[in-house]
């Protein structure tokens, strides 16, 4: 499924730096990406790669932080927007979806009582059958059985799964038009995770959702979205197509990435991983940040940092694949 | 839980003995003649007089033999008689009771009520203006030590600026109501006499507040940190993401999370302040048990010593039980079992 028309939302040179002890760290480093109704898009990278925060500074949810860039939802711009615009667009025009079900749920309040003060949050003409209705009708929805009793419960009565099942039905209870969701099944059972995937995608499916999918598992990505964007070291390393990025992916540490994945046609007697450590953001290297981890780097990479260059399907970062391959224009 | 009530309660007979035996013992063994009191001073000399009160009292009994009858009248409900007021322990605490809880529960309303407000307003605005007002509140409150607070409070309010009565329940010249509840507030309102009613409520005022400003500094400074615990928990994030309103947030979200660690300790601050309030009730002439501690202690008036410390044991187990079950309530996490 490919979308077509306006972006939705629109990061403009996304930057984010926390001020820390041992100096300021950049996590965020000027982050372009557009998200469309409709489309889901991966943003992938290891942990400390920017691709969390990019996402929380997007909803205003990073205190202690300069953000700086644009972000925008429509035509309102987010970066810097007073607290009521901000909390008019969260929940009601982009929600998000956090990592771990077991914290993310009010241990003290019922399911039911959580659901209701989202929904009263952005619709506070409701009275309180309809909001005990809506809450049932989406659990149903979620495939969540016996809805009607389960939404008396206390999260600890819930399944893992279960939880996350009620996080995705408060997210899509304002009728979102953009769902985050920040690796929603790493917390989960093998066997879980697909199922809460399969329902994202038909959520997306039935909303025309524009979905964002933070992850840094590529198996989750091949099955699920459209569009990739890979982070390294606070920015975007590499942007392709899903299909794209697997068949020929533009960056080395794309490539390296994907090499780390047990694959059926090759032997596995090791599985493979990036050598060294991503940067610490408070002490980036000079140049290419992947730079002291890559098999290609040459002199220059060392001393210039990349942007981004269209190849192909593909905007790739990255001076020797720029110099190997017939350039596009810059992006 | 009823099995758990059962058996919290069958428990209490057992730590109360245990409670009862330890202050008899420290009680004799504190130096000093309760036959002072009982005989007076200038009777001491006089080995006829000191030999009958002595046999009268059983003071002539060896302290096993002392210690056997003391229990069994303690099992019997009996606390003995007051060697200085001459009435029952029993009904003398009963007498005094009220005055103290009466003091006490206004104390610890609004105490609790302004440290919840004032330790959520500290944490909503952390390290700004009204943090650092509400932490020199609480640093007073918890601080000052009650006799100077609560003499401070009357030079100004009483002899100064005369707005508020002096020490006392009531205006010395009026009569008190007619005893219901022993809540005179309570009591004077059942009789219908408002003029009664405002009376005994403007001479609470200052009793309370010198009471109550400690409960606000222990309760505001607890609330605050558990609230700041909260606010830094994934739920916090996720109702701000979800585009609740900060004062659901906090009121709705954190604050009933972090009110649960205060139920333990305003049940506690209850039981202290029931026997606590010694001073307090000294110095503002009230006549409460606190005030009747004293005087026991001061005369070595062994049963009515016995019987207050037993009465403050008493409320510490079941303001605990009290706060246990109020816990489960709370956080549907617990079970009892």
């Amino acid at each position: 499924m490919t979308a077509t028309g306006e972006p939705i939302l629109r990061l403009r040179d996304l930057r984010v730096t926390f001020q820390t002890p041992a100096g300021p760290a950049r996590a965020v480093r000027g982050v372009d990406l557009d998200v469309r109704a409709g489309e889901s898009v991966a943003v992938v990278g290891e942990s400390g790669s920017g691709k969390s925060v990019s996402m929380l500074a997007t909803l205003g949810l990073l205190h202690n932080a300069e953000v700086s860039g644009s972000v925008k939802w429509g035509d309102t711009e987010l970066v810097g927007a007073s607290t009521d615009t901000l909390r008019s667009v969260r929940g009601r025009r982009i929600a998000m979806v956090f990592q771990d079900p077991m914290t993310s749920l009010n241990p003290v309040l019922t399911i039911g009582k959580q659901m209701s003060l989202v929904m009263k949050a952005h619709q506070p003409n409701l009275g309180k059958k309809e909001l005990r209705t809506k809450a049932v009708d989406l659990l149903n929805r979620l495939a969540i059985p016996q809805a009607d009793r389960r939404i008396d419960a206390y999260p600890h009565e819930l399944s893992g799964g279960m939880r996350q099942r009620v996080m995705i039905a408060m997210a899509i209870s304002n009728d979102p038009e953009v769902l985050i969701a920040d690796e929603p099944t790493t917390a989960l059972d093998v066997t879980v995770q697909a199922q809460i995937m399969e329902l994202l995608l038909k959520l997306r499916n039935e909303h025309n959702l524009a979905l964002v999918l933070i992850t840094h598992d590529l198996g989750v990505v091949a099955g699920s979205a459209d569009r990739v964007a890979v982070m390294y070291a606070g920015r975007i390393v590499e942007r392709a197509p899903v299909l794209g990025l697997f068949a020929s992916p533009g960056h080395p540490y794309t490539s390296a990435l994907l090499d780390c994945l047990p694959r059926l046609d090759r032997r596995h007697d090791v599985v493979s991983s990036i050598g060294g450590t991503p940067p610490n953001p408070a002490d980036l290297p000079e140049g290419c940040p992947f730079a002291p981890r890559c098999p290609k780097a040459i002199d220059a990479c060392r001393s210039d940092e990349p942007n981004l260059v269209r190849i192909g399907t593909s905007d790739v970062a990255c001076s020797v694949v720029a110099a190997g391959a017939a350039v596009g224009e810059p992006v | 839980m009823k099995r758990y009530l059962a058996r919290r309660m069958a428990v209490m007979p057992f730590l109360l003995f245990g409670i009862a035996s330890i202050v008899f013992l420290v009680s004799r063994m504190t130096p000093g003649d309760p036959l002072v009191t009982i005989v007076g001073e200038r009777n001491l000399n006089n080995p006829e007089i000191v030999a009958a009160a002595k046999a009268q009292w059983g003071l002539d009994q060896s302290m096993p033999q002392q210690y056997a009858s003391f229990m069994k009248n303690l099992v019997k409900g009996n606390l003995g008689t007051s060697f200085s007021t001459r009435q029952p322990v029993m009904h003398d605490l009963w007498e005094r009771l009220p005055a103290t809880l009466e003091l006490t529960i206004y104390a610890l309303l609004g105490g609790v009520t302004v440290g919840i407000v004032l330790g959520v307003l500290a944490a909503r605005h952390r390290n700004k203006f009204i943090d650092h007002v509400s932490r020199f509140f609480a640093l007073i409150g918890s601080s000052l030590p009650a006799f100077w607070a609560g003499l401070l409070l009357l030079y100004v309010f009483y002899a100064r600026l005369g707005w508020l009565p002096g020490p006392g329940r009531i205006d010395p010249r009026g009569l008190a109501p007619n005893k219901v509840t022993g809540f005179y507030t309570v009591d004077s309102l059942l009789q219908g006499d408002f003029g009664l009613f405002k009376d005994s409520v403007m001479h609470l005022i200052l009793p309370a507040t010198v009471l109550g400003w400690g409960v606000v500094g222990i309760v505001s400074r607890l609330v605050r940190a558990s609230l700041l615990d909260e606010f830094s928990m994934d739920y916090v994030r996720v109702a701000r993401a979800m585009g609740l309103r900060e004062r659901t947030v906090v009121n709705t979200h954190a604050l009933r999370n972090a009110l649960l660690p205060t139920i333990t300790i305003v049940a506690f601050t209850f039981a202290f302040l029931l026997t606590g309030a010694v001073l307090t009730e000294t110095v503002f002439s009230w006549p409460g048990v606190g005030s009747y501690a004293v005087n026991a202690s001061r005369t070595l008036d062994y049963p009515a010593i016995i019987g207050v410390t037993l009465l403050g044991g008493t409320a510490f187990l079941l303001t605990n039980l009290i706060s246990d079950i109020a816990y489960a309530f709370a956080d549907p996490r617990i079970r009892l079992s």
